[in-house]
């Protein structure tokens, strides 16, 4: 560690910076007094609450079904969309414009799904939350592989094909299995994206299904409550476990 | 050319592009439809004349540029580039020796430090700023403990501040400036940073000279994934700022729900993806010539 | 609580029958698609978007005890927001819309709102005269009020004066300087600033709005934020000592702590209304009226008014919780009282207007 010397300083403020907010609302959702701000003494009272509260329960299933559905699309996708672009493009252009989906302000994503959607009559629902969902969730998934496929050599592909073996067999049998673990990582990140997206869904989703982060919204609107320090320990809990996932299964294949 | 070797290489280029339909076709025809065209859509809506109910109706103007410039949107404009301007430096003064110190750790601390850097960023966006108010306010944490210590005599007034919209802000992207800035200090060539001290240049000599000017690009990616997104941010000015700092996100929202002026709201939405596009493109300018130069000094 | 809904059920049964009676002698008018009278409600699903909060929590499931008809509750935190979705086109799949008066008056310009059949509304007789009169609807051909009120000043009386004026707000003392908050909502953050210099809440000269804007800005140093929502918990916690709210939002307030009290300043306010609207979309229309019947039934109604501490412009319903207004003081504003405020409708081509003025006040 020496060899940080001074540097400690910046790294320890980043660290107590990123981390304090966070440990701040996981001790407060166990705190049993009803403001969020006092500490009066521990309890898991907040944590029943919300089992029982019918507008979380539902938004979370509503963002269940975007956020798995999702996944699935996108995934798929972008997995073939990496493949065809590091195999069989090349562009650097097409590589942008594939990517482009994860970096466009959401906000612009936003208002240009909802025009759209209006303009050609699709009712806003989970289903146009789930199409809006999926192009910025291919375009994550398309990045994370097109990496993995730097790192793999076309070349046994190549010899898979020149050995007689068809396309669709290389694909499934040389390709793919190569390729698992980044297919893995990215649809966690997808999925963890989804869970927590709230601008897009915003303005693209349907008045009835409202997901848990419009819920969330709706919830810090209306002030604090130790409910919600309840439900965001639980959502880190989740998030947490999700990429730290998808960050063990990328290293163990870096290190294979 | 032989006959056999044209048709086999058209056949090869036949099948080369059947390949690239069948694996990219759908992914590309996708984002075209769910991003392109909806991104021409409201550049489209920008020439239009708004309709009372939201869409717009088809009578050509240009008068939704015009009112871009008028004096209140010039202010938010401002006032969304200080704020978004403050956040990006502060962000880079914090990340970027945090970046530095994470490439002096050993391998296995150093994944452990870029792990707890990206943690935060995949958490609830909203929960996060959620936490802030806590923090912040006059009952909060921050306020108890400076009043226990004795440091102030009244809880101060944080929340609902323009200070707080940075600070909340600067919490969302911070991870944003690490991750790019890590990347590119950890391309630095090691033997360039011994030249330079062979050559007798001290530390910051060498920092100043070689590592900075180097890490320059992964730092302007760090800084556009900073400043762009808090310009296109409603929510924090909403929760911390008290709805007292307005940025160019709630322009945009404010556009779309309340004035349901569609036109106008495409108008200010492009100028964000504008900006984004023509930092990418000087960022991608001044890369090239810095990697000229290297490449030309060696 | 317990209740009995037996007299909402028989209510309804009378509705119909009265229904029939009309439609055989040829009544209808202009009402829209034809309604059936004998439709079975147990089969017509209802999905309701309503204000977070702004209902009693099992008012679906007594509604569908009484009626019949499934129903689901949604919620939407403001006008804005809720009126976006149901103009992106589609069907929303909502039937019933809460939405102030104005905003009913917008739905329906933009040709979204069924017109209320009052034959299966037999309860509409149940609403003050002065509720059927409204300026954003005259005759309640399109909307049923739910709720209605004014807009005041809500204050803790133990440490400061009773405010007077909306200077009281617009120009504070020194000691309340940044322990006010004024609402955002592009209507009521203009509303102070309007009564204070006398114009008309629904004024749409340029002359006179540009004063309101000058008067909201110089304002603006003086507020702590704007706040639409939680106005009162600031003034518990006294972090306010002044807010700018909906009497029936003050009530939640008084209810913590009596010592927070709300009055309407001497220059006059607003008389809001909050309605029902029928979606034109709606594929369960005869359950929808039964619903807003079902609210209106005086029993119905003086619940909704006893759980969310708002007026309802329903005379026997006040006449039940009449006894509300020895806590809740504003519970007690008579039609009269409240006729004194100026009606708010909807502002037409000077929409933009405001939003850009309150932009300009924000963003100073």
């Amino acid at each position: 560690m020496s060899r940080v010397g001074w540097l400690r300083v910046p790294l320890t403020v980043t660290y107590v910076f990123l981390y304090l907010p966070i440990a701040v609302l996981v001790v407060m959702s166990f705190n049993a007094s009803k403001t969020p701000f006092t500490w009066t003494g521990f309890s898991t009272q907040w944590y029943g609450e919300l089992a029982s509260n019918a507008l979380i329960r539902e938004g979370f299933i509503n963002t269940m079904i975007v956020a798995v559905s999702a996944t699935v699309l996108a995934t798929a996708l972008g997995t073939l969309l990496a493949i065809g672009i590091a195999r069989y493009f090349r562009s650097a252009i097409v590589e942008a414009y594939s990517l482009a989906p994860a970096i466009i302000p959401d906000l612009a994503l936003a208002i240009g799904l909802l025009a759209l959607f209006s303009l050609v009559g699709v009712t806003l629902s989970l289903f146009s939350v789930l199409l809006s969902h999926v192009v910025f969730g291919m375009a994550f998934v398309a990045a994370v592989v097109i990496a993995r496929l730097g790192q793999t050599d076309a070349s046994l592909e190549e010899a898979s094909r020149d050995l007689g073996a068809g396309a669709v067999t290389t694909f499934f049998r040389i390709t793919l299995p190569s390729l698992a673990p980044a297919i893995i990582a990215g649809a966690l990140l997808v999925f963890t994206l989804s869970l927590d997206e709230f601008v897009i869904a915003f303005f693209t989703d349907g008045p009835t299904t409202p997901t848990l982060p419009i819920v969330i919204y709706s919830m810090v609107r209306f002030g604090v409550t130790p409910e919600i320090n309840a439900l965001a320990a639980l959502l880190l809990l989740v998030s947490f476990t999700i990429v730290l996932s998808a960050q063990r299964i990328t290293r163990l294949t870096d290190s294979v | 050319m032989t006959p056999a070797q044209t048709s086999e290489r058209g056949a090869s280029g036949r099948r080369a592009l059947s390949a690239r339909t069948v694996f990219a076709g759908p992914g590309l025809l996708y984002i075209t439809v769910f991003m392109t065209l909806p991104l021409l859509l409201i550049l489209t809506y920008t020439f239009f004349t708004r309709g009372r109910f939201g869409g717009v109706v088809w009578d050509f103007t240009l008068d939704n540029y015009g009112r871009a410039f008028e004096p209140v949107y010039l202010k938010v404009f401002g006032t969304s580039m200080l704020i978004a301007g403050i956040t990006t430096v502060l962000a880079l003064l914090l990340g970027y020796p945090t970046a530095y110190a994470i490439t002096r750790l050993s391998p296995k601390w150093r994944t452990v430090a870029l792990v707890l850097v990206v943690l935060p960023f995949w958490t609830n966006f909203l929960i996060r700023t959620y936490a802030w108010i806590i923090l912040l306010n006059s009952e909060g944490p921050l306020n108890r403990a400076l009043l226990d210590l004795g440091i102030i005599g009244a809880p101060l007034g944080l929340l609902y501040t323009p200070g707080a919209v940075i600070v909340g802000l600067l919490y969302a992207y911070l991870p944003l400036v690490v991750l790019p800035v890590y990347a590119s200090i950890e391309r630095v060539d090691r033997q360039l940073l011994e030249a330079a001290r062979n050559l007798g240049a001290g530390r910051a000599r060498t920092f100043l000279d070689v590592t900075l000017p180097l890490t320059l690009p992964g730092v302007m990616i760090g800084a556009i994934f900073v400043f762009v997104p808090s310009m296109g941010n409603f929510v924090v000015p909403e929760l911390l700022g008290g709805g007292k700092t307005v940025m160019v996100g709630n322009l945009i929202r404010d556009q779309f729900l309340e004035a349901r002026d569609w036109p106008f709201g495409s108008v200010i939405a492009l100028f964000v993806v504008g900006l984004l596009v023509a930092l990418f493109a000087l960022q991608a300018a001044i890369a090239r010539r810095i990697n000229g130069k290297k490449v030309a000094r060696v | 609580m317990q209740r009995t809904f037996k007299r909402s059920g028989i209510a309804l049964a009378g509705a119909a029958a009265a229904a029939m009676v009309l439609t055989a002698c040829g009544g209808g008018g202009d009402a829209g698609a034809d309604l059936n009278p004998d439709a079975d409600l147990t089969q017509q699903s209802l999905t309701v978007s309503n204000w977070a909060g702004y209902y009693p929590e099992d008012l679906a499931e007594q509604f569908t005890a009484a009626v019949g008809s499934p129903m689901t509750i949604t919620n939407h935190a403001t006008n804005e927001e809720i009126m976006a979705k149901l103009t992106a086109g589609g069907d929303s799949g909502i039937d019933v819309a809460f939405v102030s008066g104005q905003f009913a008056q917008a739905l329906n310009e933009a040709g979204l709102v069924e017109p209320i059949n009052a034959d299966f509304v037999p309860n509409l007789t149940n609403l003050y005269p002065e509720a059927q009169e409204l300026s954003y609807d005259p005759g309640n051909k399109i909307s049923v009020p739910y709720a209605w009120g004014t807009t005041g000043i809500c204050y803790r009386s133990d440490l400061v004066d009773e405010p007077t004026s909306w200077n009281d707000i617009l120009e504070p003392s020194d000691d309340n300087k940044g322990k006010i908050t004024a609402l955002a909502t592009e209507r009521w953050l203009m509303l102070p600033a309007q009564k204070a210099l006398g114009f008309s809440a629904n004024t749409t000269d340029e002359g006179e709005m540009e004063q309101v804007k000058e008067k909201l800005i110089a304002a603006k140093p003086g507020l702590l934020a704007y706040d639409d929502t939680t106005f009162y918990s600031r003034l518990v916690s006294g972090e306010a000592t002044m807010v700018v709210a909906w009497d029936g939002w003050c009530n939640y307030g008084t209810a913590e702590n009596p010592d927070i009290k709300f009055t309407i300043p001497s220059e006059g306010s607003d008389l809001w209304a909050d309605t029902m609207v029928i979606l034109k979309t709606s594929k369960n229309k005869e359950a929808a009226h039964a619903f807003i019947n079902y609210i209106l039934d005086p029993t119905n109604h003086a619940w909704v008014a006893e759980n969310i501490l708002y007026k309802v412009p329903n005379a026997p319903a006040m006449e039940a919780v009449a006894g509300l207004s020895a806590d809740f003081p504003n519970m007690g504003y008579t039609p009269a009282d409240l006729l004194k405020q100026e009606g708010l409708v909807d502002l037409g081509d000077a929409g933009p207007m405001y939003t850009e003025i309150a932009t300009e006040v924000t963003s100073s």
